[in-house]
């Protein structure tokens, strides 16, 4: 395997959980709920799925435990937020610092366990092609996830009634209620789907990016992946760009240190984080574009008047 | 069966009262069952986490120089969000305030005299509000998103301090440790009361700060502004409030405060920098805001009560064997149950046994 084969695939590896949890993300705002717990809801999936792959041995179900745990924690925040109205900045916060707590004690009889990594998908026959098959064919099934998904949230989104829907309720859910639609359940099923997405995210990251629980080993992806999504202006295709050019920033950083060059090994962890800031600086800079993209009702409650 | 609202004519000034005060039984209703699920003696482990820390002298110290940060950045925080600028960076701007102020006794150790102290305070102040600038530039400036800006920021905080011990202001007499020379006495914060323990002045700033804010936000024009504008922007600038001009304030303000509470506890409590210096003060102090309504009199209040939550979980990680972890699990309950307690003051609920929710024809 070549140098460059390899990089393009630890390229692959460390941007699929910040795509995944971005595009599960971008559906939930698209419905009109800011949820800023990706990073708790992400965390909790890692923690989970490392410790059901432990007990079953099979890292498939621990990907599903990955899930479920997201679903679990997005179900909290929807509760809050959308049943009892609670402020949505304020309760994404308080689902990340709940995460980061509990994932610590439920990962603790896992801290330094020899993890079990999710195998490729497809026989060796067709992994073995250079390039095409090292590269692309050679991946797990949580990448191929992720990229169906971006095909998958595109087409709903634009070419169905469902997504129609979706979309109105996030961007006027005083007229979408006027119209019948049911905004709180519809919103449900938007932050149960962000939260899904967080947990796989999180899943892989145990199961394949490390295969093994650390804590806080998310360490900030939640928070670049709800940078992401204002970064590609809530368009799912975006995000394909987005997710990749982060995941080869952070990735590009790790093989400076290993190449020995001259800036403090400090300087270039902190280069995603700076990259986050600068990314959003150039996108938000131009205010009506960024009106326009935005969902209007984004971070508003909704109170079915009867 | 699923829950309605139903808004209340005006805000309920009894759950107002009682809302922190639900939330707080509630955890402790999850504590019991958490400790019971574990395993230990739940009475026992309760009486451990919240009572045994307050019975001895030593302990109380501890409790004062624990809540001492968390109460001067909540105080700062409350303003902050009162008037809808979400900074939760506090924890980057903590550490900034640390570095700054200890710029002086790192580098130049042999200038001393009594304008010491005061000029590191008054550089920590600085080195926080200057972090707080940041996402205060970039959010009028820019129109980025504060959130995220002073979130990536803590990430970049954290790793300049670690290179900062390790490398230019290392103690060249440490045995290659991580961390910058002990400060000289000068250069150390006393304690408030030396001969029973060891709280230092910094729990005084904080009391001092949150009355002075609670001052300011009833009794002045810019607390009358923070308010109209936290509510309603489009209010504020009929007004003639300046929005962004509230930006560049709320934000100052609560990062040279949580610039003070770093340079308190690094003076204080640590005497040098480490690469670590805050145990998550900036987003407990988060927790620390909301709990108190907000209000900078009863951040006091919950400020002593989340330092209690740290004392708890070391005291019940010694006796009980419990992991220290669960501090974090108690903090991040009682922000849920104080958020969805809140809803009680503008609504009232109801069950609806029949039906599932959605638009009536």
């Amino acid at each position: 395997m070549t140098v460059f084969e390899s990089i393009l695939i630890t390229i692959i590896t460390a941007s699929t959980p910040l795509l995944l949890a971005s595009i599960g993300e971008l559906v939930t705002e698209r419905a009109g709920v800011l949820n800023l717990g990706v990073e708790g809801m992400m965390v909790m999936g890692a923690v989970v799925a490392f410790a059901v792959t432990q007990m079953s041995g099979s890292p498939y179900i621990g990907a599903l435990g990955g899930i479920g745990a997201g679903v679990l924690m997005s179900l909290l925040f929807g509760f809050l937020t959308l049943t009892l109205v609670a402020n949505q900045v304020a309760t994404g916060l308080a689902l990340t610092i709940l995460g980061l707590g509990l994932s610590g004690m439920v990962g603790e009889p896992f801290v330094g366990v020899q993890g079990i990594k999710l195998p490729a998908l497809l026989p060796p026959w067709l992994s073995d092609i250079p390039y095409v098959g090292r590269v692309i064919l050679g991946q797990d099934l949580i990448f191929y996830i992720s990229i169906a998904l971006v095909f998958g949230v595109s087409w709903f989104l634009f070419r169905t009634r469902s997504g129609l829907v979706l979309r109105s309720v996030g961007d006027n859910h005083a007229s979408a209620h006027a119209l019948g639609l049911n905004v709180i359940g519809i919103r449900y099923l938007a932050v149960m789907f962000g939260g899904a997405c967080a947990g796989l995210a999180g899943a892989h990251l145990s199961l394949v990016y490390t295969p093994q629980w650390v804590e806080n080993m998310t360490a900030g992806r939640g928070w670049i992946a709800l940078a992401l999504v204002v970064f590609a202006s809530w368009r799912p295709w975006r995000l394909l760009i987005g997710g990749y050019l982060f995941g080869a920033v952070s990735i590009g950083q790790l093989h400076a240190q290993a190449f020995g060059i001259a800036a403090p090994a400090q300087f270039l962890s902190a280069l995603p984080y700076v990259a986050t800031v600068l990314v959003l600086i150039v996108i938000s800079r131009n205010r009506r574009l960024t009106l326009i993209n935005t969902p209007a009702s984004l971070g508003k409650s909704f109170v079915p008047d009867r | 069966m699923w829950l309605e609202l139903e808004k209340r004519p005006e805000a309920s000034r009894l759950f107002t009262f009682l809302s922190p005060v639900i939330a707080l039984l509630l955890t402790l209703v999850c504590g019991f069952v958490l400790f019971a699920a574990l395993g230990k003696d739940p009475w026992q482990a309760l009486y451990l986490f919240f009572i045994d820390p307050l019975r001895e002298e030593w302990s109380l110290h501890e409790l004062a120089i624990k809540a001492g940060p968390l109460i001067l950045i909540g105080a700062g925080l409350s303003v902050c969000y009162r008037a809808g600028n979400w900074n939760i960076g506090a924890e980057g701007q903590f550490i900034f305030g640390g570095i700054f102020g200890s710029a002086m006794p790192v580098l130049f150790h042999a200038w001393t005299g009594p304008w010491l102290l005061p000029l590191m305070m008054l550089m920590g102040m600085i080195g926080g509000a200057l972090y707080a600038s940041i996402p205060a530039l970039l959010k009028t400036k820019f129109n980025t998103n504060e959130i995220l800006t002073s979130l990536m920021l803590v990430y970049v905080a954290q790793l300049f301090l670690d290179w900062l011990v390790r490398g230019p202001w290392r103690n060249p007499e440490g045995n290659n440790f991580p961390e910058t020379r002990m400060f000289d006495p000068p250069a150390v914060l006393p304690a408030i009361w030396e001969s029973s323990g060891r709280a230092h002045w910094g729990f005084v700033f904080a009391i001092v700060a949150a009355i002075l804010l609670w001052f300011m936000m009833e009794f002045t024009l810019r607390g009358y502004q923070v308010k109209v504008l936290g509510q309603s922007s489009r209010a504020g600038r009929f007004a003639g409030f300046s929005a962004s001009g509230m930006v560049w304030f709320s934000f100052l303000l609560s990062g040279a405060m949580a610039g003070l509470a770093g340079i308190s506890e690094v003076s204080g409590a640590i005497g040098q920098l480490r690469p670590s210096i805050s145990p998550g003060y900036g987003f407990t102090a988060i927790i620390v805001a909301f709990l108190g309504r907000l209000s900078p009199i009863g951040i006091i209040v919950s400020g002593l009560i989340l330092a209690l939550t740290y004392l708890g979980g070391e005291a019940a990680q010694l006796s009980l064997g419990v992991s220290e972890k669960v501090t974090r699990l108690f903090q991040g309950l009682l922000l849920f149950f104080v958020l969805s307690c809140d809803t009680l003051i503008l609504y009232k609920i109801r069950f609806n046994w029949t039906r599932l929710g959605g638009a009536r024809p």
